[in-house]
């Protein structure tokens, strides 16, 4: 076994924080793997050593091609055209180059930060009556102030979340369902191995996964802010439980997943992150074609165990409603309850006649409102309420 | 037999009909030498849960395999007592007249009652060769598994409240793999040498038909295999995966085909393909995709 000289473990710990630097997450003791990994191969031969780097720094296959990215500028940067192991017979340190985080994917500008372009408000801290909250609450999301819409966000963060749970096949202890003959035998043990008492186990519950697909394209923008902070709310207090329950898309023209932007504690932050991690912000909508996406990459992914799916969305759709139709089957059919959510629904005299809401209609388990705070709430009750069984459409 | 290099590992898969790409005998080898588990993504049918076999052939010892399902727990894991014996134990000793409740205790919760599960079979050795262990399809089970397995997979040791603490001479070689219906936990896959299995390229897939289905003819299997690699780049639900391949060339062959059809490919997709939408759609595409195939195809 050759022993990683010195010079070879500066530049093994400085790829690690290249990599770091790249938003992949690389731990000292992956590093440490890594540096032993190297005794064990021949760092000469170059593909060898860029899989031990991989296997053992690499968790994710997502972040794949930016690994391989970073390891080829990383390597070349030091000089070396191919041979790492050329690192052995190196005596002086080479110039070291600065590994320069990117700043963030490029992005437009962030349209998330503000429903208007004023001035950001200074944020009131006013404690609200009783009165003026359920005011508040009936109050349609685009026709409220910007002072409003802050204390509509406060209240969003005091709701009393209650996700609907499902039984696991996982057992526990005392319940009522099936036969403990562990616990039973040993409790017995104390009457000279007489079965005095039969103890019996159950199936434990536990919240089902939840998973949004918000739509942000243009005709959704007016909402889509409040609806981010709603399910970064929710994001929150999952975290919080400590389960990591739901996931997290955005789709206008493309999907994008954005759970592990949403975990942020800080919501500011987290909505800023959005902003440029979604392209499409405002844009179109391809309805179909994102489902189609989500279907595809992740469904198998996010869908396991019985998961809920809520679809925010106004159904304003460019693409083909015979596509949106079979997308929505697919998924009706693979999750336990798809939950279609419309802002629209509160306008006085709204008909959901749109091509692509027509043709969507029909895989919908629920078709419920989002247009204002007391929407939100019931939403929150409904959820709490999902039973075993598929529900018509209310 | 130990391999002591990359080159050997490669060498020594193949030996065993097993064509591996260059980065998973890294990770095999180093899994080896390292002693830490290899973590194993891809999508169903590319072969992870075959290497595994193949390993505990390589290295002459015993597989053992875990398959794992939602509520899977410590006593379809790890291990159980035998009730029914243990009672029937305690009747005889009372028959015997045996009043001593210590010794009744200790009678009853001896190594012969101890139903041993795969994972602690695997902390035993055979002829001083530590096993194989497959935990199959991580993804299946629920996190509290997986918060148990970790611990497991950091100390090798195992502790029974009536015994003591079991822990393993030597380590065993573990493999886990995963479909991705869920993350695996960060915290299990730093402890793992990872690996994502693709789908293998023309030429790799050629080869294991070739390896795999013995007596197929050359061009029967140049031209399956370059169909299957023309449908995966198709938009399907669930693209072929390698041993759908492996399935569809028997079934050629057992059909009698030397050279493919476009009729006996339609009557047959159902091998490759597991769903309707996707049969639908890949018959209308059958002599399109067949004629690209046999543009690729070098006979």
């Amino acid at each position: 076994m050759t022993v990683p000289t010195h010079q070879l473990l500066r530049h093994v710990v400085a790829f690690a924080r290249s990599l770091r630097s790249e938003g992949i997450v690389v731990t000292p003791g992956q590093t440490a793997t890594f540096a032993r990994a190297l005794g064990e191969i021949s760092i000469f031969d170059p593909l060898a050593f860029f899989y031990a780097a991989q296997c053992t720094l690499l968790t994710r296959r997502e972040d794949q091609a930016r690994f391989a990215e970073v390891f080829r500028k990383f390597w070349q940067s030091l000089g070396l055209e191919r041979f790492p192991g050329e690192l052995l017979n190196q005596t002086a340190l080479p110039p070291k180059k600065e590994q320069k985080a990117k700043p963030g994917e490029v992005g437009r500008e962030s349209r998330c930060s503000g429903e208007s372009n004023s001035q950001p408000l200074p944020i009131v801290d006013r404690a609200l009556t009783f009165s003026e909250t359920e005011v508040l609450k009936q109050k349609r999301f685009d026709q409220m102030t910007e002072e409003e819409l802050e204390a509509a966000r406060k209240l969003l963060y005091n709701f009393v979340w209650n996700p609907p749970e499902r039984r696991t096949r996982r057992l526990k202890a005392f319940g009522k369902e099936q036969l403990d003959l562990r616990r039973s035998f040993r409790r017995s043990l104390k009457h000279q191995g007489e079965l005095l008492e039969l103890t019996e186990r159950s199936r434990k519950p536990k919240p089902r996964p939840i998973v949004a697909l918000a739509d942000v394209s243009g005709s959704m923008e007016r909402y889509a802010r409040m609806l981010l902070h709603f399910l970064h709310a929710f994001s929150l207090e999952q975290t919080r439980k400590g389960v990591r329950q739901i996931e997290t898309f955005t789709f206008g023209t493309r999907l994008t997943r954005i759970t592990r932007t949403l975990k942020k504690r800080s919501v500011d932050a987290a909505l800023t992150e959005v902003g440029q991690q979604v392209k499409d912000w405002s844009g179109g909508t391809r309805i179909g074609a994102c489902l189609h996406t989500f279907n595809h990459t992740w469904a198998k992914r996010v869908l396991g165990r019985g998961a809920i799916v809520l679809v925010i969305s106004d159904g304003w759709d460019q693409g083909a409603p015979e596509l949106l139709a079979f997308e929505m089957e697919r998924l009706q059919k693979s999750c336990h309850r798809l939950i279609w959510l419309n802002p629209l629904i509160g306008t006085p005299g709204y008909q959901p006649l749109t091509r692509g809401l027509v043709a969507a209609m029909p895989f919908m388990d629920d078709f419920l409102p989002v247009h204002n705070l007391k929407s939100l709430e019931q939403l929150v009750e409904v959820l709490a309420t999902v039973q075993r069984q598929r529900g018509s459409i209310h | 037999m130990m391999p002591q290099s990359v080159e050997e590992t490669q060498q020594a898969l193949e030996a065993h009909h097993y064509i591996a790409d260059k980065g998973l005998s890294v990770a095999v080898f180093l899994a080896l030498k390292l002693g830490r588990p290899l973590l194993l993504e891809g999508e169903p049918g590319v072969g992870k849960t075959e290497i595994v076999k193949v390993l505990a052939e390589l290295l002459q010892t015993r597989l053992i395999r875990l398959q794992c399902y939602e509520g899977l727990d410590i006593s379809s894991a790890v291990y159980e007592w035998d009730y029914a014996r243990q009672m029937m134990q305690i009747r005889l000793l009372e028959a015997s007249g045996e009043r001593n409740q210590e010794k009744v205790r200790h009678e009853v919760f001896g190594a012969d009652f101890l139903l041993k599960r795969p994972l602690l079979q695997a902390l035993e050795t055979t002829d001083g060769k530590a096993p194989v262990l497959l935990i199959d399809e991580l993804d299946r089970a629920d996190e509290e598994f997986e918060a148990f397995l970790l611990e497991f997979l950091s100390d090798w040791q195992i502790s029974v409240p009536e015994v003591g603490t079991l822990r393993a001479e030597r380590p065993p070689v573990v493999v886990i793999t995963s479909n991705r219906t869920r993350e695996i936990h960060d915290a299990l896959k730093r402890r793992c040498m990872y690996y994502w299995i693709d789908y293998p390229s023309f030429d790799k897939e050629y080869r294991i038909v070739r390896e795999k289905v013995p007596g197929i003819p050359e061009k029967l299997a140049q031209q399956a295999v370059a169909f299957v690699q023309a449908l995966r780049q198709q938009d399907l639900y669930k693209a072929p995966g390698v041993a759908e391949t492996l399935d569809w060339a028997a079934s050629l062959l057992a059909l009698g085909q030397t050279e493919l059809q476009p009729e006996v490919i339609e009557e047959t997709l159902g091998v490759l393909l597991k769903y309707q939408d996707d049969v639908v759609k890949a018959k209308n595409q059958a002599r399109d995709l067949l004629a690209r195939a046999q543009m690729q195809s070098p006979l």
